[in-house]
């Protein structure tokens, strides 16, 4: 039986409480994962092994955090924004974020705000509907 | 010289798990101050005996050919003090291993006593922390750490062939 929504929710609230060390009411669906959970780079390898393992799913790094490629390819990138070219392709690679406030001014640096709690839950969502 | 804080593998299963035994012993001169008549096993020792344990686990499943560096103590609970004359057979095993990072959980036994439950996350560091560079060769695995697991291999490649 498919997973409700809020099913997934829960199970990805476990595993971010059990990988940052947090409490279950600090993990809410606005949350951002570096920002106010405090998750570092290892974090997120964890974060994904923690999630394979609860849903069973196959979850290439890239595909939840795609930001590092982006990043690193001058043509996505100018004066510390990201062009148009580079908001594109983020979007495209990562239909489980919303953009709407990223999108009025998207500097570098508030990229991490992109991850929050509700992209994960998004994220796991998607690859559950195509398994 | 490297500190080693395992005696030698009594398992290992490549990519898969090991297991390990460390006898504990008032020849160690740290316990003599950890603690002033109480000598125990510090814990931290522990959890580096189970780093020592399931990093050469990790290393070995990609040929020691990463740099296999401790990223994140995921979990560290003790329940009972190592005291010595103790022997303790730590359990690791290979939870989730990808190009850039490997998990691994295990439990610290004496006996049929549950001494500790630890699970650690590696890194690969050459395909991470990009724009960092590394030396050239693997400073992690040394030839003391891969006499502990030549060893048991040749035991066990002698096992099989009697």
């Amino acid at each position: 039986m498919a997973m409700s929504r809020d099913d997934i929710f829960a199970e990805v609230q476990e595993v971010l409480v059990d990988a940052l060390g947090l409490d279950d009411d600090e993990v809410t669906a606005e949350a951002t994962l570096m920002g106010d959970l405090g998750a570092e780079s290892i974090d997120f390898l964890d974060i994904v092994f923690r999630l394979e393992k609860s849903f069973g799913i196959k979850m290439p790094r890239e595909e939840l955090f795609p930001a590092e490629n982006v990043l690193s390819n001058p043509d996505f990138i100018s004066g510390g924004k990201l062009t148009a070219a580079g908001l594109v392709e983020l979007k495209e690679k990562m239909p489980h974020t919303d953009f709407t406030s990223f999108e009025a001014d998207p500097d570098v640096n508030k990229m991490a705000d992109l991850f929050t709690v509700d992209s994960v839950v998004n994220f796991v969502e998607l690859k559950l509907a195509a398994s | 010289m490297r500190w080693i804080w395992i005696d030698k593998f009594l398992e290992f299963n490549s990519g898969e798990s090991a297991v390990s035994l460390k006898n504990v012993t008032l020849a160690e001169e740290h316990v003599h101050d950890h603690f002033p008549g109480f000598p125990m096993m510090p814990e931290c020792l522990m959890i580096e005996a189970m780093a020592q344990t399931a990093g050469i686990l990790v290393g070995e499943a990609r040929n020691f050919e990463e740099k296999v560096i401790l990223a994140k103590i995921k979990k560290a609970v003790f329940f009972h003090y190592v005291r010595p004359g103790d022997t303790i057979i730590l359990h690791a095993n290979i939870e989730s291993i990808a190009p850039e990072a490997a998990s691994t959980a295990g439990k610290i036994m004496r006996g049929e006593t549950l001494i500790a439950e630890i699970s650690l996350m590696f890194s690969h560091i050459d395909n991470n922390l990009a724009g960092l560079e590394f030396p050239e060769e693997n400073f992690v695995f040394t030839d003391m750490f891969n006499s502990l697991l030549t060893g048991f291999v040749d035991e066990k490649a002698k096992a099989g062939q009697s």
